[in-house]
């Protein structure tokens, strides 16, 4: 895409394409006010919007649960980790505005409809074990994503990264936690920690995005070094680390066709349906319409209080700059 | 109506006494006490810091990176300005 752009007929670009490459192959970060290929900066709006929507689209499922945690140790917690996702939201609007796109422009590309979010908050959480599930799985194989992130060749980015990664590891935690009290429960709670990895066990893989032979960003962004591992990679890497885990606490992942291999010491999965991933992205997952409609309301019902607060600052301040 | 855009702030955190402030990041707030109040919820959850500083983001004059070469390279010519320019004999021991 990026080559395509930037043909040999035009030596001015493609000399500066050239330049702005050997500065990405040498490590050297990409700050705001640099000079940059507009596909560069097109790519980095929208991979970092969409990362923040998801954190902010990310806290409705949980929060869901928090008024009906089993414990006042669960409910602080749990409290404390939506907290937390909404302050990486945060992170990454901030890093997307260096780039020269609105914070008012991202919400509205958002609320309309024509931004993506991650499309594993698109599933309910229909019981508690579904916070540990989320916790342990979908916080985990965020972790798997955004660890290479923290090496983006953007220096924005790269830095949120590093403050979210640094929170995300009390995210896991917690929530495998929830699971092993379940699964050392009675058999009703081991029964609902069973079903709950069951339902989020295939979305979670799904999280890691299309087949490497499909994906329709990777190569340019391998280049660029906003990404550092395929999908099928980090996916493996994911499937590595936590089936021990599930067995551990006596849960088995819902993949009959799941087998060590002895050789590499990989856990081979089976088949993942990825129509199913194309038609959640498409809109039509079970909690799509809900998750944008709870955004809209919540943004719709804060307008008083946005346009109270800028009237009192604009009242202030002559005050102010008079004295 | 549409809402005119919330202004940006720098926020700046010194994590303990002894440091000097350091920029964490950003944020938008309608004025400068929201500001402050914002950045301590972002910023702070975990005991990152006993001071903040928020400054409007229009407030900042910065550089600009195409004049890296006229500002900052003439210094690494002048390597007469760093204490291993100079000899001293051996036997004058640690200066």
């Amino acid at each position: 895409m990026y080559t395509q752009g930037l043909t040999a007929s035009d030596p001015d670009h493609s000399e500066a394409a050239a330049h702005f490459q050997a500065r990405i192959d040498a490590d050297i970060r990409i700050e705001p006010n640099d000079v940059m290929p507009d596909a560069y900066r097109r790519t980095l709006i929208r991979q970092i919007s969409q990362h923040a929507h998801s954190e902010i689209v990310g806290m409705l499922p949980e929060g869901n649960w928090i008024t009906r945690a089993p414990s006042l140790r669960r409910k602080a917690a749990l409290l404390a980790k939506v907290q937390d996702e909404g302050g990486h939201g945060l992170y990454l609007y901030a890093a997307a505005e260096t780039l020269g796109i609105s914070r008012e422009e991202m919400v509205d590309q958002l609320l309309s409809g024509r931004a993506k979010y991650s499309s594993i908050f698109n599933y309910p959480t229909l019981t508690w074990a579904d916070v540990g599930a989320i916790g342990w799985l979908v916080d985990g194989a965020a972790i798997m994503n955004q660890i290479p992130l923290c090496r983006c060749s953007y220096g924005p980015y790269a830095r949120a990264m590093i403050r979210v990664c640094k929170e995300e590891s009390f995210h896991q935690r917690q929530g495998y936690e929830i699971m092993t009290t379940l699964a050392r429960g009675t058999d009703a709670q081991r029964a609902m920690a069973q079903d709950a990895l069951d339902r989020w066990w295939w979305p979670c893989l799904m999280m890691f995005g299309p087949p490497d032979g499909d994906s329709q960003h990777s190569d340019t962004s391998m280049q660029w070094k906003i990404k550092r591992f395929s999908n099928d990679g980090l996916r493996q890497k994911f499937v590595d680390a936590t089936v021990p885990q599930a067995r551990y606490i006596g849960l088995t992942p819902p993949d009959p066709e799941l087998r060590l291999d002895e050789a590499t010491g990989h856990w081979r999965y089976g088949a993942i349906d990825w129509d199913e991933l194309r038609r959640v992205i498409a809109g039509d997952g079970p909690c799509n319409r809900e998750r944008l409609a709870a955004r809209r309301q919540a943004h719709d019902a804060g307008a008083w209080v946005r346009e109270a607060a800028l009237a009192h600052a604009a009242k202030r301040r002559p005050l102010s700059q008079a004295a | 109506m549409v809402t005119p855009a919330t202004p940006l702030w720098e926020v700046f955190i010194r994590s303990r006494n002894g440091l000097s402030h350091r920029h964490v990041g950003s944020l938008h707030a309608a004025d400068a006490v929201m500001a402050l109040q914002a950045a301590r919820d972002v910023y702070t959850r975990r005991g990152e810091g006993l001071s903040v500083w928020v400054v409007p983001s229009t407030m900042i004059t910065a550089s600009d990176p195409a004049d890296k070469a006229m500002l900052f390279e003439p210094t690494a010519s002048k390597i007469y300005r760093h204490p291993t320019f100079y000899d001293v004999p051996d036997d004058v021991g640690h200066m």
